[in-house]
C-alpha cells in the first residue's frame, strides 16, 4: 500500500509542478508526505488551484503554523497543510518568508484560516494582509511580544499575582528565584560548544 | 440599532420607551457551567436572538508548544494528556504516530491492539461525557450522573493499565509502557456486556425525550459547505451525512482489520451529533470485543526494543550495556532523525494532528498540535447567528469544545 501511495503522491506532485510551474520551487515526498514549497507570492492563487483543480479539491484547511529559523535567512516558514475529503490525499505547502514580511490572507478562500492565522500572528509576530480581524488569540489581553519565536525566553518578561493590598491582579517584571535551569543532556561529543580538554591538537 | 436612533414599527405607530430597543451585549462565561471550561463569548443580543459571537479564548493557554521545544521527546508526552483532558490516550497516539514515522519503528502487534483498545475507551470516555453534559446544557440533569458512573468504570480501567485516571502516559513511542494483565482483560470484556444496557438507559431518557428534541432537533445545522468552509472534522462531519473517519479513510494502527460501521447522521443538528455518538459508542464496543479476542491470542512484547524504547527491568539487572541505554535514555532522551512529519488520528472531538519538525536533536525543533475543537469553536459566529441566547450552550455542547485543547 506504501508503494501505491508513494506513486499516487509523485502523480500528484508531477501533475501540481506541471500546471503552477511559475509558483512551484520544489517538490519533495517524505514520510508519506507531499510538501511543495512555493513562492509566496503565488500564495493565493496557488491555494485557490488546490481548491479548485479536479485532481487536487484540497477543500480542506487543515493547519497553518510557522517555524522560526533564527539563524537562517529567510527567518521564517510557513507551513500550510490542505486536506482532500473527496480524493483522501494531504498535501504540506511551505514558503519561506523574512521578518516583517507581509503574507496575503487565505480568509477569503478558505475562512478556517481566521483563527490559524491570528495565532501565528500571535506567536511569531508575522502580519497578514487583507485578514478581516487581526488580533491576538491566545495571549493575554495587552501581553507584548511573540513567544513562539526561538529569542523570546521560556519564562517570559512578565508574571501576574494578586495583590491582597491593591485588591487586584498585578504584572511585574519575572523574578526567579533561582537561575532557569535549561539542562543541557547531549553528550558533550555532540553538545560542547568549546575545545574539550585533550581535543586541543585537533582543533 | 446601536446608535439609539427612535425606531418605529412598519405600521408607523408610536412607541413605547420600553420597546424602543437597542441591541444587547453580554459576556458569556468565562466561568459559565455550559462553557464546558474557561470560554469568554461575547454575545450581541437583538432581543433574545444573537447577531454576533465573539468567541475570546486563551484563558487556559499553558504554552504547550513553546514547553515542548526544551524538552526530549519523551518528557514531552505527558503534555498530550493535558490537552484534551476528556480522553486522554488519543492524544498521546499522535505524538506516538509522528515519533514512530521519523524513526521508523515499527510497533510490535500485541501494542498495537492494546492501543486500539485504550483508543476506543478514550472515545467511549469522551462521548459519554460530552452527550451527557451536553444534555444537561439543554436541561436534562440526570444523565450526567448516569454517565458519569460509567466513566468511573473506565478510569479505572486506565488506572489499572499506567497508574493513572487520567493523565496516563501510557502509549510511548514504541509501544505501550506495561502489558496489561489477563484479569484486566476480562473485566473490561464483562464491562463491555454490562454498557449496551447504560447506552440503552441514556436511550429512554433523552432520545425520545420532548425537550431534549425540541431545544437539540434543527438547532445548529452544519451543511457540506460549512464542512470545508470551517475545516471540520469529527462527528461534526459525520452528523451532517458524510461519511468520513480518519479510522477507515487513512487507516493507522491496526484498525483496517477490525470491523465497524461508521454512523452518519441526516440533517446535520444538534440531535443527529448526539444520535451519531450514542451509535459510535456502540460500534466502540464492538471494536473493543474484536481487540480483545485478538489480545488474547497474542502474546509477546508491548515496546520495540531499540533506541527509542528503555530495556526490559530483566536485562539491567545483568547487562551494563542495558543499564546505559537505561540510564541515557531517560537523561538524554532519544534522538530523532531530522524531517518533518503530519501525523494524525481519530480523536473522539475529531481530526487530532501533530505537526513535528525535527532537527536531529533529542528535543523537537518544533512541534504544532493541531487541535479539532480549534476549529469547531471558530465556526460559533457562524453557527449561532439567528439563535436564541439558549440555543448558544447547545451549540457549545454539541461542538465538543474542551479548553485544554482549543488554548493548548
Amino acid at each position: 500500500m506504501a508503494q501505491a501511495n508513494q506513486q499516487a503522491l509523485a502523480a500528484l506532485a508531477a501533475h501540481i509542478s506541471a500546471k503552477q510551474g511559475a509558483a512551484v520551487l520544489s517538490t519533495e515526498i517524505a514520510f508519506g508526505d507531499l510538501s511543495v514549497t512555493i513562492q509566496p507570492q503565488a500564495l493565493e492563487s496557488f491555494v485557490q488551484f488546490l481548491k479548485d483543480d479536479k485532481l487536487c479539491k484540497f477543500s480542506s484547511l487543515v493547519d497553518i503554523t510557522a517555524v522560526d529559523h533564527p539563524e537562517e535567512d529567510p527567518r521564517f516558514v510557513m507551513v500550510y497543510h490542505f486536506l482532500s475529503m473527496y480524493l483522501n490525499q494531504r498535501i504540506r505547502v511551505k514558503m519561506a518568508l523574512a521578518d516583517g514580511e507581509i503574507t496575503p490572507s487565505i480568509c477569503a478562500i478558505h475562512p478556517s484560516a481566521n483563527w490559524f492565522e491570528r495565532e501565528v500572528f500571535d506567536m511569531f509576530g508575522l502580519m497578514f494582509s487583507n485578514h478581516p480581524d487581526l488580533r491576538r488569540i491566545l495571549t493575554d489581553y495587552g501581553f507584548r511580544g511573540h513567544p513562539l519565536r526561538k529569542d523570546f525566553p521560556t519564562t517570559g518578561y512578565t508574571e501576574v499575582r494578586y495583590d491582597e493590598a491593591q485588591k487586584r491582579v498585578v504584572y511585574e517584571p519575572v523574578n526567579l528565584v533561582q537561575e532557569y535551569r535549561q539542562f543541557d543532556f547531549l553528550s558533550p561529543w555532540e553538545s560542547a560548544k568549546y575545545v574539550l580538554p585533550g581535543d586541543e591538537k585537533k582543533a | 440599532m446601536m446608535d439609539g436612533k427612535l425606531e418605529t414599527n412598519a405600521f408607523g405607530d408610536a412607541l413605547t420607551g420600553e420597546q424602543r430597543i437597542r441591541n444587547f451585549n453580554l459576556n458569556f462565561g468565562p466561568q459559565h457551567p455550559a462553557a464546558h471550561g474557561v470560554l469568554r463569548l461575547v454575545l450581541e443580543l437583538d432581543g433574545e436572538i444573537v447577531e454576533r459571537c465573539d468567541p475570546h479564548i486563551g484563558l487556559l493557554h499553558r504554552g504547550t508548544e513553546k514547553l515542548m521545544e526544551s524538552r526530549t521527546y519523551l518528557q514531552n508526552l505527558p503534555y498530550f494528556d493535558r490537552l484534551d483532558y476528556v480522553a486522554p490516550m488519543n492524544q498521546e497516539h499522535a505524538w506516538c504516530l509522528a515519533i514512530e514515522t521519523l524513526t521508523g519503528t515499527v510497533v510490535p502487534r500485541r501494542a498495537s491492539l492494546i492501543r486500539v483498545l485504550y483508543s476506543e475507551i478514550g472515545r467511549i470516555l469522551n462521548h459519554l461525557l460530552n452527550t451527557t453534559t451536553q444534555a444537561m446544557d439543554v436541561g436534562a440533569l440526570t444523565p450526567p450522573l448516569w454517565g458519569f458512573e460509567e466513566r468511573e468504570k473506565l478510569m479505572v480501567f486506565y488506572e489499572r493499565a499506567c497508574g493513572a485516571r487520567l493523565h496516563a502516559a501510557y502509549f510511548r513511542p514504541g509501544g505501550v509502557h506495561q502489558d496489561l494483565p489477563d484479569d484486566l482483560i476480562d473485566d473490561i470484556e464483562s464491562w463491555t456486556w454490562t454498557f449496551p444496557k447504560v447506552l440503552e438507559d441514556l436511550h429512554t431518557l433523552l432520545t425520545e425525550n420532548r425537550i431534549f428534541k425540541q431545544r437539540n432537533v434543527d438547532i445548529g445545522v452544519v451543511t457540506e459547505d460549512d464542512i470545508l468552509k470551517y475545516g471540520f472534522s469529527g462527528v461534526m462531519v459525520r452528523g451532517s451525512n458524510l461519511a468520513w473517519d480518519l479510522r477507515r479513510a487513512q487507516p493507522y494502527e491496526c484498525y483496517d482489520e477490525f470491523d465497524f460501521k461508521i454512523p452518519v447522521g441526516k440533517n446535520g443538528d444538534c440531535y443527529d451529533r448526539y444520535l451519531v455518538r450514542m451509535e459510535e459508542m456502540t460500534q466502540s464496543i464492538l471494536i473493543i470485543r474484536q481487540a480483545i479476542a485478538k489480545l488474547r491470542m497474542e502474546g509477546g512484547e508491548v515496546l520495540a526494543r531499540g533506541k527509542i524504547t528503555p530495556p526490559s527491568r530483566r536485562d539491567m539487572k545483568t547487562s551494563m550495556e542495558a543499564l546505559i541505554h537505561h540510564f541515557k535514555l531517560y537523561t538524554e532522551g532519544f534522538h530523532v532523525p531530522a524531517g518533518e512529519i503530519y501525523a494524525a488520528v481519530e480523536a473522539p472531538k475529531g481530526e487530532f494532528g501533530v505537526y513535528l519538525k525535527s532537527d536531529g536533536s533529542n528535543k523537537p525543533y518544533r512541534a504544532k498540535i493541531r487541535a479539532p475543537g480549534y476549529l469547531h469553536l471558530q465556526a460559533m459566529d457562524h453557527l449561532a447567528r439567528g439563535h436564541q441566547l439558549a440555543d448558544v450552550a447547545a451549540i457549545i455542547g454539541t461542538m465538543d469544545i474542551v479548553f485544554g485543547e482549543v488554548d493548548r
